[in-house]
């Protein structure tokens, strides 16, 4: 699969509410969490990215809370995948589960804003169309593999489902 | 193998794991809330499944913008209701319903050797009884109440060991809020964090609780401490007579990632400055703040331990004019003994207001949101930009008897200027 988009660049320890506040979590609408998404931190996020976009961002993305409302409203917003230098744990999981592609890579610094990306995710390469560089970053374990494969934790559950 | 690894290989029927390998596990517990709670349900109706795996292991709590703050999560609300009747799984209505994290262990649900899985990052708490208990996400909520399972990656363990003499007003919150400063919120990214040495030995089992529940803010898979005497005198204070499987402690010092020693008689009362709960310092570096609200409540320190600990500095004492001290007991039970033992009392009488029990401001949902400028201190764990209302605000986060110092001089204070 290839995906390509215009960065949006991000820090360090973006957290969940950041993504998404609190305040909106009375809702499990995605199209309605992607009108929020980023709003307390940049305003102008969910109105300007198109469909494609990739988040690029520095250590421990999203911390913070549970809430899977969070990489929800980056997925309902088009956006193609998350890149960062590392994630945390309970968004890593959930973003595997529900199907967002999260890639680290740890030249991020070297991605600027508004740049243009390719990511090959079959060959495990992200191609800057403004400089030329090419990157490579691990695949994913077979395990998770596996279960992005059969489209999200929650086709696996499906087979069992099914078995009954 | 460390105490967390232990309780996943027995959990994936297996006689060893290895860190960083990626295992499939039976759950003992499984909870979800009125936030997290919908979105896993409707993942289950999605796939069309016709049963929950074993209604009694899976509990429905909705503490978060309860009692309703509006029609939409009156709505969330009422969706687990009917999951609940419909599945014959347990639920808390109001009138019984606390802070979830301080509800199950009180409820007798969280044991020590227990994998519990919760979709809340706080879910980590119950690792004070010696359980190993994570935060994952609705979906993952979803497949487990589906199939009793859910997979892990084993992680590795970074032991903390603190010694020496813990000073006045120093207690759990001070030591987890010092230890996330040390390492930083992504310290212990993916890692268990094990809590060890003569003082927490020593520790009461609210305090581990605190300490437990606020591993995920340095990124910790799981927080969790060796049970011991002081946990089996808490499970007979709850009505449960456990003998104690000796096997549940750690190997050997080479299990470990990473050993930390930490002198606890260098930690003053810490206080945690925005936007991030790493940004402690003892509580005289901050003295100078004002404040407009103080909230003493949350799964951290809404415990009856904390009130008593904030009624020891209130009593007597009223809040100054210009702040608005909310307390919030974390459970009914809280509730009923702090009335008992005259602490609600004190806290009235000093001016403060009591909240029914809820997650309420500490997530800015409802019961004390700030406006802009605004300045709070707070017992709860977690001070992200906006976290407790708008943008513009600012949560400073410590121990219950530095948040109610705070209250009665105005800014932030040491307890022992009140």
């Amino acid at each position: 699969m290839k995906v390509k988009g215009k960065v949006w660049k991000f820090g360090d320890h973006i957290n969940t509410d950041d993504i998404i506040a609190a305040r909106y979590l009375n809702t499990t609408d995605e199209k309605e969490l992607a009108s929020h998404c980023f709003e307390v931190i940049r305003p102008e996020f969910s109105k300007n990215v198109k469909k494609g976009d990739i988040i690029v961002a520095g250590e421990n993305f999203g911390c913070g809370s549970s809430r899977e409302h969070a990489p929800i409203s980056i997925k309902g917003c088009g956006v193609s995948a998350v890149i960062a230098k590392s994630f945390a744990r309970i968004f890593f999981r959930n973003s595997i589960n529900i199907g967002l592609p999260l890639i680290e890579l740890k030249e991020v610094d070297e991605i600027e804003e508004g740049e243009e990306l390719e990511i090959d995710f079959d060959e495990g390469i992200i191609k800057n169309l403004n400089t030329g560089k090419t990157y490579k970053f691990q695949k994913y374990p077979e395990f998770l593999q596996n279960i992005i494969n059969s489209g999200g934790l929650m086709s696996l559950a499906r087979k069992t489902v099914e078995k009954k | 193998m460390t105490i967390s690894q232990k309780i996943l290989a027995k959990h994936c029927g297996r006689e060893e794991v290895f860190p960083s390998e990626y295992v499939e596990c039976s759950v003992d517990l499984i909870l979800a809330n009125d936030i997290t709670g919908p979105l896993a349900i409707e993942e289950f109706e999605k796939v069309g499944a016709e049963n929950v795996f074993e209604p009694s292991k899976i509990v429905l709590v909705p503490d978060h913008f309860t009692p309703c703050k509006d029609i939409k999560s009156a709505e969330l609300v009422k969706k687990i209701r009917d999951f609940s009747k419909k599945y014959g799984v347990k639920f808390y209505e109001i009138g019984s319903v606390g802070i979830e994290h301080a509800l199950l262990p009180e409820e007798g649900l969280t044991l020590p050797g227990q994998l519990i899985i919760g979709a809340d990052s706080h879910t980590c708490t119950y690792g004070a009884v010696g359980a190993f208990s994570t935060g994952v996400g609705s979906t993952d909520v979803a497949y487990a109440i589906i199939t009793g399972k859910l997979w892990f990656k084993v992680p590795e363990t970074i032991k903390f060991y603190y010694y020496g003499k813990l000073n006045d007003y120093v207690g759990g919150k001070d030591l987890i809020i010092y230890t996330i400063g040390l390492i930083g919120v992504d310290g212990a990214n993916y890692k268990s964090m094990e809590f060890t040495g003569p003082v927490i030995e020593n520790l009461p089992i609210d305090d581990r609780f605190t300490m437990c529940n606020m591993a995920i803010e340095a990124g910790g898979k799981n927080g969790i401490i060796k049970p011991d005497r002081i946990t089996e005198e808490y499970l007979k204070e709850i009505g449960l007579d456990i003998k104690i499987d000796e096997n549940l402690k750690t190997d050997s010092e080479n299990d470990y990632e990473k050993i930390i020693e930490i002198d606890v008689s260098k930690i003053e009362p810490q206080v945690s400055a925005p936007h991030l709960p790493s940004n402690s310092k003892s509580v005289r570096e901050y003295s100078n703040v004002k404040i407009d609200q103080v909230v003493i409540g949350s799964c951290t320190n809404g415990r009856i331990s904390d009130l008593r600990k904030a009624a020891k500095i209130l009593k007597g004492k009223k809040i100054h004019p210009e702040v608005r001290c909310i307390i919030i007991p974390a459970t009914q039970k809280v509730y009923k003994q702090a009335l008992k033992e005259g602490l609600i009392d004190i806290f009235i009488e000093s001016g403060c207001v009591i909240s029914p029990p809820t997650c309420g401001p500490c997530l800015g949902g409802h019961m004390g949101v700030l406006a802009k400028g605004e300045v709070a201190i707070a017992t709860t764990n977690r001070n992200f930009i906006g976290r407790m209302g708008h943008p513009e605000s600012y949560v400073y986060l410590s121990n219950p008897e530095v948040a109610a110092a705070s209250a009665v001089k105005g800014k932030i204070s040491h307890p022992e200027e009140v």
